[in-house]
């Protein structure tokens, strides 16, 4: 086992345990919070990955961001803060088993086409070998072979924030 | 088991698309409905990046910035929304909206 695993398997526990916890509970900020738990494991194995600048991104829009926004809804369409028993459809037990269902599909086609493949270690990848910086050849990337869809994004984003302006609006 | 396998990440991420899609299902509150979607759109991402690690290619981080850029997009444009429905309502509640039901 080398470190690598071990750190995989404690935030992967770290991450399942809170997701469910965002399913779960009763309460709408503490689900928030939970969130924050899964999106900074979820950062910490893209640098496991090798891919400190999505890690650096997900620190920066998603915990940075995204739960702030979610954190205003919360507080702008006054969901109780506090134990709130209604939170659940009485239905769940179908969800539940759909997610099931998925997850054994999913697991099974994984395990069949995947198997033992190997992930190479930092060392030898040849990411980490350009240049010594994985962050300059994903900006040399999106600079370059990525130059198009990187603009489209730009104008989807202010598409969006004109849109969300326009709805939220009072008038 | 000296090296971290594919599957480890791609089973993970097929995790918490699971429970992602589970809380989809099952929340009644819009906003917390929002939170699962993030966790769907979170298991894509570590797939992006892991399959981009095998190929020994930054493609997979990159797609993985778009998400991101995609998803930042996605929960203003979805809170808005929200916003805007309980403002007509005086609730987020999603069981209420049945008037699309056929």
């Amino acid at each position: 086992m080398v470190a690598q695993n071990l750190f995989f398997y404690a935030i992967a526990a770290m991450i399942v345990l809170s997701a469910i916890r965002v399913v779960t509970s009763q309460n709408v900020v503490h689900a928030a919070l939970y969130l924050v738990a899964v999106l900074a494991g979820v950062g910490a194995q893209y640098v496991l990955l090798t891919a400190e600048f999505v890690a650096a991104t997900q620190v920066l829009v998603y915990i940075g961001a995204i739960i702030v926004l979610l954190l205003f809804g919360v507080m702008l369409t006054r969901s109780r803060i506090g134990r709130d028993q209604d939170l659940t459809h009485k239905h769940w037990m179908a969800g539940a088993a759909t997610a099931a269902l998925l997850f054994g599909v999913m697991a099974y086609s994984l395990i069949d086409e995947y198997g033992w493949t190997r992930t190479p270690l930092p060392a030898d990848t040849r990411i980490a070998h350009v240049d010594g910086s994985n962050t300059a050849t994903v900006s040399d990337a999106v600079f370059g072979q990525y130059l198009v869809p990187f603009e489209v994004i730009s104008v989807v984003l202010l598409a969006a924030l004109v849109g969300a302006i326009v709805l939220a609006r009072r008038d | 088991m000296d090296d971290l396998l594919l599957n480890q990440f791609l089973l993970l991420g097929a995790v918490l698309f699971c429970v992602g899609v589970y809380g989809v299902l099952a929340r009644r509150n819009a906003v917390l409905v929002l939170m699962s979607i993030e966790l769907i759109l979170n298991s894509v991402n570590i797939n992006l990046v892991a399959f981009g690690a095998m190929h020994g290619s930054v493609a997979g981080a990159v797609f993985a910035l778009f998400v991101i850029a995609i998803a930042a997009a996605e929960v203003g444009v979805g809170l808005a929304i929200v916003l805007l429905i309980y403002r007509n309502r005086k609730s987020v509640d999603l069981d209420d909206m049945a008037e699309m039901k056929g």
